[in-house]
């Protein structure tokens, strides 16, 4: 029986994917749970697993391409039964090559030894790129990054997907056509216009002052674009209330340096990790927080799994640290190390983006002091944190100097009211002044 | 003007040179009394006497050593080894003698010698009959390796090759020896070496080819004209050493792409050395690989429909161009 692999929804946003690479050619047998390609999404390259077995028939997506969600990319079925017909470009063969493939196998074999290599796999084969890297020939690249074209954006025309120089000129042309944004005004100077000389076509470009540059524009790449269908989608959708508190971190830093002299070094925990064990106890108490609204009601999510928001050069991305309730400080401190790491290089796993319950956000290495979030849509709440600041504070009638740290509570108002925000953001305040039951 | 044959424009050389300097005389098999086995030294026995035109007995080691002797002595012999297949005989007096010995002197002797070789495959004349060793001349330092496509440069290469003070390997195709072209009759026609000729200019790709494999290109050139509305550059080389990288590399920064073509062998081929350049020298003009097309990987077969096959052809060098767009 013929079965069909689609494009997989990895994560709730995802509309479409780019297949970058296959793992498995035509013929190849293929086991359950086997990983046979590999995707790109908005956030990451993640690997696709075949959700059953069988023998791979036909490979209807070619390496680069972009597909919507759902959308067929192969056939996996038994050897010899009727395919439904895909058309696919057969590999050049020409007469000549036949013959002395021919040649070649009629020779002895010490020389096939020797010559056999050259007429065998291409060194061009489009397998050996790695994931994530775009073919770009040499002159489209220069000329790319000479007239600042974001290479991520331009569609290649060339063998195996590859951008040439006409498709960055192509780019270069549309974009120098029509600047978004700009006004449309015509050239054209009537009767009634100020006696100014007509400018030349070419210096039209409207804000642009006289001799100026005209203005620069950049689509958005995959990765801003996906930030900001979300970021609109929560703020138009979902009423946020916001709370601040300041929390007195004295103690809880006092903790993080008596852990840190005994943690390996893989363990050594961060001002943001113990904000995250300390969101995840109190997540478990105000389960309203870990909470998602459906059609059907509030739903609330039995496991805690906490997206903390990496700034990466090209935008920002939130992958979860899972299932967090159980896990000690330590380990947090571990995962989440990883999960940085993996983040930058491009490599996060796809549950590790596309699920989340909870988001912090933590400009704190910046020396903000407030920071107040967007809801990661589809969540219930986010919590802001700046940095930690020695401050003056009153204690028991006395000024004192205390590490202050302002934590900033959005939440959804149609999930939560701002009583039980404040609750909950109180719960995390106890928690971290009274950092002994991190260790828990 | 004339028109000759490659054969004619190669003899006219021959004698113009020997007319011109009396140091100058010819070694090799049957090229007195028979006129040489490709007919290019027909004549020249009757008009210059068996002192200069010397046939030999057929020991190529010894040709090469007796030309390197002479040429160490004074004089300018054009040594003629009948195929360049019996140039392997000889390796040791080219290679090791011919080639260093200006060097290993220091400068204090030169080693003006002429060594005029057929080359090439398409005559069904067998594996071992067959071959193109101008790559391989091309990569020992010390030796300089001309090639030419067309009679006018053959001539004025090889009168060239005689005004050298250090060896020269001149190879000629055995498929051009019949090829006409017009031909300066002017004995001061000389064609410098390290000069590349745009045999055809074109906007799309460059294809680079020498000796026979220039034909291809050009052929090629008029497919993919007619065929495809592409507009392809054919270089003729000219020389392998000294090597005119900088025209090639001038025609591929204007089209972005190159194809390289030889009867060689592709692996540790001249073509791979250019695509090196090419690479080095040019990388941020690439539109696409640099393509090689070439023999194919085999000792050349005997049979005339498979010879065709490992041979490049103008079909392939089509076919390369088009994957690259």
């Amino acid at each position: 029986m013929t079965s069909e692999v689609t494009m997989p929804q990895m994560g709730a946003d995802m509309t479409e994917g780019t297949l970058v690479r296959w793992l498995k050619v035509v013929g190849d047998e293929v086991a359950r749970g086997e990983v046979i390609a590999e995707i790109e999404t908005d956030k990451a390259t993640v690997e696709l697993e075949a959700f059953e077995g069988g023998t791979l028939r036909q490979l209807v997506v070619d390496e680069g391409e972009t597909v919507p969600v759902g959308e067929i990319i192969a056939l996996l079925g038994d050897e010899g039964e009727p395919l439904p017909a895909v058309a696919r470009k057969p590999a050049a063969e020409t007469p000549a090559r036949r013959a002395i493939d021919g040649a070649v196998a009629s020779t002895d074999g010490s020389v096939a030894a020797t010559g056999a290599p050259a007429t065998g796999a291409s060194a061009t084969d489009a397998a050996e790129l790695p994931a994530g890297r775009v073919r770009v020939s040499p002159v489209a690249r220069r000329i790319a990054s000479d007239a600042a074209v974001d290479l991520a954006t331009v569609a290649g025309s060339g063998p195996d997907g590859r951008i040439l120089r006409r498709d960055v000129e192509a780019a270069i042309e549309a974009r120098d056509a029509a600047p978004p944004g700009a006004p449309t005004v015509a050239p054209t100077v009537g009767a009634a216009a100020p006696a100014a000389p007509p400018l030349p076509a070419t210096e039209t470009a409207p804000g642009a002052g006289p001799g100026s540059a005209p203005d620069r524009v950049d689509p958005l790449t995959r990765m801003r674009a996906a930030i900001a269908r979300n970021m609109t989608e929560s703020k138009q959708q979902q009423p946020h209330y916001y709370l601040t508190v300041d929390v007195d971190m004295t103690e809880a830093m006092a903790f993080r340096t008596a852990m840190n002299r005994v943690a390996s070094d893989d363990q050594r925990v961060s001002v943001n990790d113990l904000i995250v064990k300390a969101c995840a106890l109190a997540l478990g108490r105000h389960p309203k927080f870990n909470a998602s609204l459906t059609d059907g009601g509030v739903q609330y999510h039995a496991e805690v799994d906490i997206n903390i928001g990496i700034a990466l050069d090209e935008g920002l991305i939130a992958p979860a640290v899972l299932d967090v309730t159980a896990k000690p400080l330590g380990r947090i401190a571990q995962e989440t190390k990883a999960l940085v790491e993996r983040a930058r290089a491009g490599r996060l796993r796809a549950e590790e983006y596309s699920r989340g319950t909870f988001t912090i956000t933590n400009l704190g290495a910046y020396g903000i002091e407030t920071l107040i979030g967007i809801i990661n849509a589809g969540q219930a709440a986010i919590l802001g944190v700046g940095s930690v600041m020695e401050q003056p504070a009153a204690r028991d009638g006395e000024v004192v100097v205390r590490q202050l740290m302002k934590f900033a509570l959005s939440a959804d108002h149609r999930v939560s009211d701002g009583a039980e925000g404040a609750r909950f953001l109180k719960e995390i305040q106890e928690i971290l002044e009274n950092p002994a039951s991190l260790a828990l | 003007m004339a028109e000759l044959r490659m054969r004619d424009a190669i003899r006219e050389a021959l004698r113009e040179e020997m007319l011109r300097d009396e140091r100058v005389f010819l070694m090799g098999e049957d090229i007195g009394a028979y006129g040489g086995s490709y007919a290019c030294t027909r004549g020249l026995l009757d008009e210059f006497g068996a002192e200069r035109v010397r046939d030999t007995p057929i020991s190529e080691s010894v040709i090469v050593g007796a030309g390197v002797g002479a040429a160490l002595a004074g004089f300018h012999p054009m040594v003629e080894i009948m195929t360049i297949n019996f140039s392997l005989v000889a390796i040791d007096q080219i290679v090791n003698n011919a080639s260093k010995l200006h060097y290993m002197s220091g400068g204090q002797v030169n080693v003006p010698l002429v060594l005029r070789m057929a080359s090439g495959g398409g005559s069904q004349l067998g594996a071992t009959h067959s071959h193109s060793f101008e790559g391989m001349f091309a990569h020992f330092p010390g030796l300089k390796v001309a090639c030419p496509a067309f009679p006018a440069d053959a001539k004025g290469l090889l009168k060239r090759a005689f005004r050298d003070p250090n060896p020269v390997v001149f190879i000629e195709h055995t498929a051009l020896y019949g090829s006409r072209g017009e031909v300066p009759d002017d004995g001061d026609h000389l064609i410098e070496f390290g000069q590349a000729s745009i045999v055809r200019p074109g906007a799309d790709v460059t294809v680079v080819g020498y000796s026979g494999s220039v034909h291809q290109a050009t052929r090629a050139a008029d497919l993919l004209a007619e065929e495809h509305g592409l507009s392809a550059e054919v270089i003729d080389l000219r020389t392998l050493r000294p090597l005119d990288i900088g025209t090639v590399l001038e025609s591929v920064r204007r089209t972005n792409r190159a194809v390289i073509v030889e009867d060689d062998w592709k692996f540790g081929g001249f073509g791979g050395e250019l695509a090196a350049q090419i690479m080095e020298q040019a990388f941020d003009w690439l539109d696409a690989p640099v393509a090689r097309v070439a023999g194919a990987d085999v000792p050349m077969p005997y049979n005339r429909n498979l010879e065709f096959a490992a041979l490049p052809s103008e079909e392939d060098v089509v076919e390369a161009v088009l994957a690259m767009l």
